[in-house]
């Protein structure tokens, strides 16, 4: 390991796994009689157990936020740049906890999980998921650690919308709301690239209705396609011209030479397909998907978020960048707007960044800065 | 701290909520909430300022006040502070209307351009003024709707806004006398306390 990754990593990371016995009445009414949740640490939970974190992760994340699960692990875990010594999310006096969520595909209980009723894999079989499934479960997995109330709560994208059902559902359980590149529900356009994805998945002959789990398969095509339409939207006009312009990788425009023409921009594309459905099942993709769309914060407060918001007693962070057009900076500002007429306290920057949605996850100067910044109110106030 | 914000303290209630437009770094939400126990937030725009801000541990939102200030509702909060902002918005008198909306009472310093050394620059010179505490030239400066102290009482009355307290800083630390008796010749900055 180089001093580089010593000094600013957390390092070497162990999941753990917490297993709930207690039947989980999910938001659908089903009953999960039983539940494995994956999870890691980092840092120390002090003796008033008042400096936890919760991190909650978007559509395709898992557990594995920080820090290298081996001395010749080569990518680090996917917030790295945020959860750390010294980092934003600053390890040397946070204790955080990252967890894989419910219906998730590494390690949590999900549609790859043996269903007890069956003997088999859930597949498509598993319950459908809100965001605050995922909530309480998270819940129960603070009460398993001894976390009456969070420092904080944090996330970006759909970690972001976690983060403000937290704040609604358990008032008291948090002190900050850290809001990241989110949205109080999603747009029709939203809607649609997750209806695209999701339909490149069923559409596959390999899909079998979801019923590959139990064939040996797996749509593998179809996740490609779904992930390669996902990471389009995750990416800006901006970052796409500075990262792959219309370079080629292979061919040229010279005559006779056309036939192997491969943009830049092509091979990326099919390298993340292909990486994503090699690690991703699409029964879960599915339904995490779905409890995304799903997502609406003010729905059952009359459709009002400053409503909704009243319920929270927690101070707010919202974050976005300007060149997010999937959550954009105007979505946020309708957050930051409902939480203004609810007189909730809220702290709003909008960070000029390149780099689209996916900025949230990115080293960028002024966020980093801003994000750090914010960070050392928390803890302070009890 | 820059005078005119040491002259609007007194103006504000102690616990009052206060909305500070154009806070920059936040050093005066900072010593209102430390000295005045002030629930204050702030709006601003330069990304720098905004996360000095931030590291007071204010409540900060970043926003254009020529964009307008609707999504805050109607009266909810105590004091809504103009400082030094006025000359540099697009449309002036719809910012005050907008303060006056949010707050129950508004408190707007400007620099003053009608004082005597204004006057004789461009008189003299048949220049636009440029000094040290205004040190742009015409085509580069933020401050685009500079007014004379005349100018912003004649608005008031215009648009039925009651001037509810005046202050001046004049040339001096010490008490600005001539610049009380003659604020339009004399105050450097203009202070009003107003409301409807």
């Amino acid at each position: 390991m180089t001093a580089d990754r010593d000094r600013r990593s957390i390092g070497i990371v162990t999941p753990q796994l917490a297993r709930f016995d207690k039947p989980f009445t999910l938001a659908c009414g089903k009953v999960l009689a039983s539940y494995e949740l994956v999870y890691e640490t980092y840092g120390e939970l002090n003796a008033d157990r008042t400096n936890a974190v919760l991190v909650c992760h978007a559509l395709s994340g898992h557990h594995h936020a920080a820090g290298y699960h081996s001395e010749d692990d080569r990518k680090p875990g996917w917030w790295d740049e945020c959860i750390g010594p010294g980092k934003p999310i600053d390890t040397d006096r946070f204790f955080v906890v990252s967890l894989n969520n419910l219906g998730g595909c590494h390690g949590s209980t999900g549609p790859t999980s043996i269903n007890p009723d069956t003997g088999k894999p859930w597949g498509p079989n598993f319950p459908p998921l809100r965001a605050r499934d995922w909530v309480h479960s998270q819940a129960r997995l603070a009460d398993r650690l001894g976390i009456d109330c969070w420092a904080a709560v944090i996330g970006g994208s759909l970690g972001g919308m976690q983060a403000m059902r937290w704040a609604l559902e358990y008032p008291e359980r948090l002190k900050h709301c850290v809001v990241i590149a989110a949205a109080m529900k999603l747009s029709a356009q939203n809607l649609a690239f997750n209806e695209l994805a999701r339909q490149a998945i069923i559409s596959d002959p390999a899909f079998e209705g979801g019923n590959y789990i139990y064939q040996q398969t797996t749509p593998a095509q179809g996740l490609a396609l779904a992930r390669m339409v996902g990471h389009i939207t995750y990416l800006s006009d901006e970052a796409m011209a500075n990262k792959f312009g219309r370079d080629l990788r292979s061919g040229s425009f010279e005559m006779g030479d056309e036939d192997n023409i491969e943009f830049q921009v092509q091979s990326y594309l099919r390298y993340q397909g292909s990486q994503f459905s090699g690690s991703f099942d699409a029964n879960t993709y599915i339904l995490m998907t779905r409890a995304l769309d799903y997502f609406d914060l003010a729905r059952e407060y009359d459709h009002d978020p400053v409503k909704a918001f009243r319920h929270a007693r927690c101070s707010f962070f919202v974050a976005s960048f300007s060149t997010d057009w999937r959550f954009s900076p105007a979505r946020s500002r309708e957050i930051v707007n409902a939480l203004i007429a609810a007189e909730r306290p809220v702290t709003y920057t909008e960070i000029e960044a390149d780099e689209g949605h996916d900025a949230f996850l990115m080293p960028i100067p002024r966020y980093i800065e801003a994000f750090t910044a914010y960070m050392k109110r928390v803890g302070g106030d009890g | 701290m820059r005078q005119d914000l040491s002259h609007i303290q007194r103006w504000i209630e102690p616990g009052s909520r206060v909305l500070d437009l154009g806070c920059a770094n936040g050093e005066f939400l900072q010593i209102l909430r430390d000295q005045r126990q002030v629930r204050g937030t702030g709006i601003e725009i330069d990304q720098g300022n905004i996360n000095q801000a931030i590291s007071r541990g204010l409540n900060i939102i970043e926003q254009d006040m020529d964009q307008g200030l609707g999504n805050f509702p109607d009266q909810s909060f105590d004091t809504v502070v103009l400082a030094h902002a006025l000359q540099a918005v697009h449309y002036p008198d719809r910012v005050l209307e907008e303060m006056l909306r949010i707050g129950r009472q508004c408190i707007v310093t400007f620099p003053n351009f009608g004082h005597w050394k204004c006057r004789l620059y461009l008189g003299a010179r048949g220049r636009m003024p440029v000094s040290k505490f205004m040190p742009y030239t015409w085509y580069n400066t933020p401050n685009i709707h500079f007014c004379t102290v005349r100018d912003f009482e004649a608005l008031c009355r215009e648009r039925g806004i009651r001037i509810l307290a005046r202050d001046v800083v004049g040339n001096t630390e010490r008490k600005p006398l001539l610049a009380n008796v003659w604020p339009n010749m004399f105050a450097t900055t203009a202070i009003y306390h107003i409301t409807r």
